[in-house]
């Protein structure tokens, strides 16, 4: 079940374990539960549970190749905070730029 | 099967049939993808490019459709104007969209890359942005500003 709540992104980023797991995608994406979980201090059924919750906030998405399903970062929920956010700063720049440039013309009520 | 490179994944608040004209419609795609236009008749075989909206002789990307099954399913091989003629060269891009409670899932497999090229890397940056701003523009009819300029990347 996949939650489209902005809170599922935020609480599944929370745990260090999970960014950990999303690093690992990161560097090297589409890998299994088995890959994923060598060289971690985690068991399996540890693992698991996390990519269960990072999939259910959208952070991770799946295919199946054969009988092994691949995870991979699916960073789209990411770039939706940084719209939201970042976004509306840039744009607030944006008309300040515009401002500064339209006094500097001379053309005040431009 | 090969192994994708990438699968990106995002929920709209749509109906698949708004999903799939955003995808093929050169006027929506203007709006929310960099200022371009994808351009094609979306039949399996036809040519598509990937062209500059405003100067539609400036195409970033060229491919074939390869499946066609509108509003659920899209196939399309990617490669660079220079690569057209190679086949070997071309990646593929898979588009499924299906109704999900309220909402529409679009995923987004794209496979065949050659590793370590630049296409890689752009494709790493630039399909988040794209999605991301392909549902602003349809849960809210506006599009991001930093979607709607022509860049030849995504900002950083």
């Amino acid at each position: 079940m996949v939650s489209l709540d902005i809170d599922a992104v935020f609480k599944a980023l929370a745990d260090p374990s999970r960014r950990r797991l999303l690093d690992r995608l990161c560097a090297e994406n589409g890998q299994t539960l088995t890959a994923l979980t060598k060289n971690l201090q985690m068991t399996r059924q540890a693992v698991a549970k996390h990519l269960t919750i990072l999939e259910a906030a959208n952070l991770v998405s799946t295919v199946w190749r054969g009988r092994e399903k691949l995870h991979y970062l699916n960073p789209v929920p990411i770039h939706e905070i940084h719209d939201r956010w970042i976004g509306k700063f840039e744009r607030q720049r944006l008309r300040a730029l515009h401002d500064l440039k339209r006094k500097l013309e001379g053309r005040e009520d431009g | 099967m090969d192994k994708p490179e990438f699968v990106y994944v995002t929920y709209i608040l749509s109906t698949p049939e708004k999903v799939w004209n955003a995808l093929v419609d050169g006027e929506v795609t203007k709006q929310y993808w960099f200022r371009r236009k994808n351009a094609s008749d979306w039949k399996v075989g036809s040519k598509w490019e990937h062209q500059d909206y405003d100067n539609p002789a400036t195409v970033d990307i060229v491919g074939k459709v390869v499946e066609s099954v509108p509003p659920r399913r899209l196939v399309i091989t990617w490669a660079l104007p220079a690569d057209a003629a190679s086949d070997e060269k071309h990646s593929r891009v898979t588009f499924e969209i299906e109704p999900f409670n309220e909402t529409v899932r679009l995923k987004v497999t794209h496979d065949r890359l050659e590793p370590g090229s630049d296409m890689l890397r752009d494709i790493s940056n630039g399909w988040p942005v794209v999605l991301s701003s392909l549902k602003t523009f349809l849960e809210t009819g506006q599009p991001m500003p930093m979607a709607t300029r022509r860049t030849t990347h995504p900002p950083e």
